[in-house]
């Protein structure tokens, strides 16, 4: 593991001989890959030994259906079509896909892609597994899943495999072997998870400790520091035995969090049902709730819970029945407003700011919005600066957009949607697929945006970090009903909520819980509250 | 001159296609006499035989012709088909002197594209299509050279501004920016 | 979202057709189609593809959208050619039978109704083709085909890639344009000028194009990683064995193409007039 840009995919792709037969590039010194040299093997020569499964679930499955997918590498070595359908078949098995081989990948979760990428590399019995961010893009309860099952490969097929990710409690969940962390381009240390967790190493490459450590940490202050003989590698098996009374004082001594006060309703959703079509089945059944100015609320729930759809309503993508519900903003009922003009009241940030940007220029891109109203250049002008600087952007004002990093074009999308100043902004998975570095970055940038602005936000995540840090009121869909709408640490506490919308219990429920702490939600709490009075360790930077 | 035809190459054709198809509902009426609206999708595959070639241009414009009006009409025109593939190759041939990737499409590299891209659609609007419609429909040759001289205006028109503008856009993001400065 | 016409998986004598007999079938029937002027072979191709759609059990409301986009297209097509041309019959058959005026210079003859006619029956005789062809082949089964053809298989899974992406690129494409609505960008509607139209339809596109092309770079490390493009062939899972029904339909087509051709240009023209 190694924060983003710290040379760790890299590594990954000389393995696979994407570098350099793929990708070009210098390369000095030796790399010996199972027997071979991945120079001299080339891509498919390295392909026989080494299986690559990458982040984009979508972008590799290929094939049609599940099937031809899982097919595709026996395809293209030729193999005979008797000898092919029973190697799917085994595999299909291995990855518990067998009921799906005819479905196209649009009828499966992102769990689902991710084990047809799995098993798309098993069957050519590959000796090393290279995972490059597996976890990134699925949710915490598939993320589990999905580290179980590696780990049952690992065992059962004997293969070596080595895990290119930040989400480093959620890897833990099974028993890893060593971790090697790189920063800059070097190994920076390769330790047993043990001895890696005690250390500070961590802490100083920006990666994420868990979070049952960090709490410990905290409780024990200067006083002590955690022992690798304690094994600190999961929650459940470490012993808390020199910690306990620590961490239940520190509980007790810490001030109970106080709640923000909530200013009027702006946004009301009441009793809203939707279904696409005649059909289709109905996405959302009666789901009622209410928005308060300045709140920062975060809505989860597994895919296909209707999140999506709710923000598509709300931003007028979909029209709502008749007698089907309805959806005001400042006491108004929003039905007889257009995309356009909703457009000004309620922003929309999508989840992949590419899929925003439609000029090269920033300070175009960010106006654009005003441009096409027909406001005066003048004024679009002060308006695109101002939300430049709210944005840190200013001084890249006359940057090309490709210049930028991913984050920073994520502010320029942020940016574009605030010169129209809403007072809604929705954001769809602000945080997906970044490390704990962008992550931070943005959910920083976003709090300050809250504070200074006092703007309402609605985010849509799957992030339990994110919705514990950040917000302070969560809403669960769960097959298109409101499940729950509460505290963030109600819903972490809670393991039938949790499930109920993919999810997990946080670490800290069982930290706490077997520390004797009476009450889980409350310690969750105190500590979000302590972490956030301390402040970041990575603060948000221009 | 022609790049190598690699897995890219095979991806681009894929890809490129499936956006052809796509854009297919996507139409800009120029008047109100139906089926003489501008069509994206060509700015679309002139951008894809710039940028990657001859071969994937000629596909694209064949395959994505074919599928995108049996998906969405139903019927397959031949002669509309090949002339479309034919304007992408005609753009591709000169793929290697827009430089569209390494962010060198400029002013220059534009005049040529667009000389390129006129002759290659009078080739294929007022030379070729017209001939196979009365080949395979013995249609009236006024009809078909003025329905050709039509589509001929509304490629000119569509690829001339929206592929110019996607490429000077694209080019402008992917292109190297070594002299950024911070401004304050 | 846009239905388009697509396959649907129904156990009929044609559904069980590998993919290439049926690939075979429609290239055959589309060359005879574009060479013929042969009413009688015209009709008989007519008949034959409405038994076929009858056999394949498709449904009025798989095609009923593109049928009435075909209906359009080809009035409107029939219309312009009497419009242009109005004696381009008589041109062709060599006579003038005139049947009634209308206006001017516009005399309706049968020779011109006939020649219509023919144009008609022509696209009639490739649109069912076209509807049994991509509601009854399986589209894994496509490309396996495509390449049975002798189309070199890069090209061939080219299309097996158009398949399987149009309804992802599809669903991004509605994504965006909505966001881009959201912020005022419309691409229908309004008086705007034409170059304006154009730049708002280039800020719609211009996300689609730029990720689709980040699309392209996945994909092609994906598939580069398990093996693509390694041997000069490659197998295919999803291909279909060819039963003793294909090889019977393959033989028909072939001497029915054969046929066609022989009474189309017997007399020594393409064009058949009874009168």
């Amino acid at each position: 593991m190694g924060p983003s840009g710290s040379g760790k995919s890299t590594l990954a792709h000389c393995i696979n001989a994407l570098i350099p037969c793929s990708i070009p590039g210098d390369i000095t010194g030796e790399l010996t890959v199972a027997g071979l040299h991945p120079q001299e093997a080339g891509v498919a020569g390295m392909a026989k030994k080494v299986g690559t499964v990458l982040q984009d679930t979508d972008g590799q499955f290929i094939g049609l259906t599940v099937g031809e997918d899982l097919a595709f590498a026996l395809e293209n070595d030729m193999v005979p079509h008797e000898e092919m359908h029973r190697r799917v078949a085994e595999v299909a098995d291995t990855v518990q896909l067998t009921p799906f081989l005819d479905d196209p990948p649009g009828a499966l979760s992102g769990g689902q892609k991710q084990r047809v990428s799995m098993g798309g590399v098993l069957v050519d019995d590959v000796e090393i597994l290279v995972f490059d961010e597996p976890l990134a893009n699925l949710d915490p309860a598939t993320g589990k899943s999905t580290i179980e099952l590696i780990d049952r490969l690992c065992r059962e097929r004997h293969t070596t495999v080595l895990i290119v990710e930040h989400r480093l409690e959620d890897v833990l969940h099974c028993d890893v072997d060593r971790i090697i962390v790189v920063g800059e381009g070097r190994i920076v240390c390769d330790l047993a998870p043990d001895a890696l967790l005690c250390g500070d190493t961590l802490e100083r490459q920006g990666i994420r400790e868990p979070l049952y450590l960090t709490a410990v940490k905290h409780a024990m202050g200067t006083t002590g520091s955690i022992r690798p003989e304690d094994h600190p590698q999961h929650i459940d098996t470490m012993n808390l035995e020199p910690y306990r009374s620590a961490v239940t004082e520190w509980y007790q001594k810490m001030p109970e969090r106080t709640a923000s006060a909530k200013g009027d309703p702006l946004l009301e959703v009441r009793n809203l049902t939707f279904r696409y079509d005649a059909f289709s089945r109905t996405v959302l059944k009666q789901v009622s709730c209410t928005i308060c100015r300045g709140e920062l609320v975060s809505l989860v729930g597994k895919n296909g819970a209707g999140k999506s759809t709710l923000a598509s309503l709300i931003c007028g993508f979909y029209k709502i029945q008749p007698g089907c519900g309805s959806i005001l903003l400042d006491g108004r009922d929003i039905s007889p407003l257009s995309i356009m003009e909703r457009g000004e009241r309620i922003g929309l940030v999508m989840q992949n700011p590419n899929q925003m940007i439609s000029k090269p220029m920033i300070m175009e891109e960010v106006g654009l919005g005003l441009t096409v109203r027909g406001m005066p250049e003048e004024e679009v002008h002060t308006r695109t600066e101002q939300a430049l600087k709210i944005c840190g952007l200013y001084p890249y004002r006359h940057w090309p957009i490709g210049a930028l990093s991913f984050g920073q074009k994520k502010r320029v999308t942020i940016a574009s949607i605030l010169v129209m100043e809403p007072e809604l902004l929705i954001l769809d998975e602000p945080t997906a697929g970044q490390d704990y570095r962008h992550y931070t970055e943005i959910m920083e940038f976003l709090k300050q945006l809250h504070d200074q602005t006092g703007l309402t936000m609605l985010m849509i995540t799957h992030d339990m970090h994110l919705m514990l840090e950040y917000t302070d009121r969560v809403l669960v869909l769960a097959d298109g009903e409101l499940l729950k709408d509460t505290k963030p640490s109600d819903v972490l506490t809670d393991p039938a909520t949790a499930a109920a919308a993919c999810l997990k219990e946080t670490s800290l429920y069982a930290l706490a819980l077997r520390c004797g702490i009476d009450d889980p939600a409350a310690f969750t709490e105190r500590f979000i509250q302590y972490e956030r009075s301390i402040g970041h360790q990575h603060g948000w930077q221009t | 001159m022609i790049k190598k035809f690699g897995i890219r190459e095979v991806v681009a054709i894929g890809i490129g296609t499936a956006l052809f198809v796509v854009l297919t509902e996507v139409m800009i009426p120029l008047v109100i006499v139906p089926n003489t609206a501008l069509q994206p999708r060509m700015a679309i595959m002139a951008f894809l035989s710039a940028v990657f070639g001859p071969i994937v241009g000629g596909v694209v414009g064949l395959l994505g012709h074919a599928l995108g009006d049996a998906m969405f009409y139903g019927s397959i025109w031949w002669s509309w088909v090949i002339p479309e593939a034919i304007v992408g190759v005609g753009i591709g041939l000169f793929a290697p002197r827009f430089k569209v990737m390494s962010g060198g499409f400029d002013g220059k590299a534009c005049v040529l594209f667009n000389i390129v891209q006129v002759i290659a659609n009078a080739v294929a609007w007022i030379i070729c299509a017209p001939i196979l419609d009365i080949l395979i429909y013995k249609e009236p040759a006024n009809k078909v050279f003025a329905q050709g001289l039509w589509a001929f205006i509304g490629d000119i028109v569509i690829i001339g501004i929206l592929g110019s503008i996607l490429m000077f856009a694209y080019s402008k993001v992917t292109g190297s920016s070594s002299t950024l400065k911070k401004e304050g | 979202m846009n239905k388009l016409i697509a396959y649907e998986a129904k156990n009929t004598p044609i559904h069980r057709l590998s993919g290439f007999t049926k690939l075979v079938f429609f290239l055959l029937w589309c060359i005879t189609s574009a060479m013929t002027f042969d009413t009688r072979v015209l009709g008989i191709m007519v008949l034959a593809g409405a038994v076929i759609l009858i056999i394949s059990r498709t449904e009025w409301r798989q095609v009923s959208k593109v049928f009435g986009a075909v209906l359009f297209f080809m009035t409107l097509n029939l219309l312009c050619i009497f419009l242009f041309a109005p004696y381009q019959g008589c041109e062709i058959y060599g006579q003038r039978t005139e049947l009634f005026h209308i206006a001017g210079n516009y005399t309706m003859t049968r020779e011109q109704l006939f020649y219509e006619l023919n144009v008609m029956l022509k696209y009639f005789t490739v649109v069912p083709t076209i509807m049994i062809f991509l509601v009854t082949t399986d589209p894994s089964e496509l490309a396996a085909s495509v390449n049975r053809v002798g189309v070199p298989y890069s090209i061939a899974y080219s299309l097996a890639i158009a398949l399987r992406y149009i309804p992802d690129v599809q669903e991004d494409f509605h994504r965006i344009r909505n966001a881009q609505q959201a912020r005022g960008i419309e691409m229908a509607g309004g008086h705007a000028s034409l170059l304006n139209r154009i730049q708002r339809t280039a800020s719609i596109i211009f996300p689609l194009l730029f990720s689709t092309m980040e699309r392209i770079d996945v994909i092609s490390n994906a598939m580069e990683l398990r093996g693509f493009g390694k041997h000069r062939r490659r197998t295919w899972y999803a291909a279909r064995p060819l039963s003793a029904a294909d090889i019977a339909v393959l033989i028909c087509a072939v001497l029915f193409t054969a046929a066609a051709f022989a009474v189309t240009f017997m007399d020594g023209s393409r064009f058949y007039y009874p009168w």
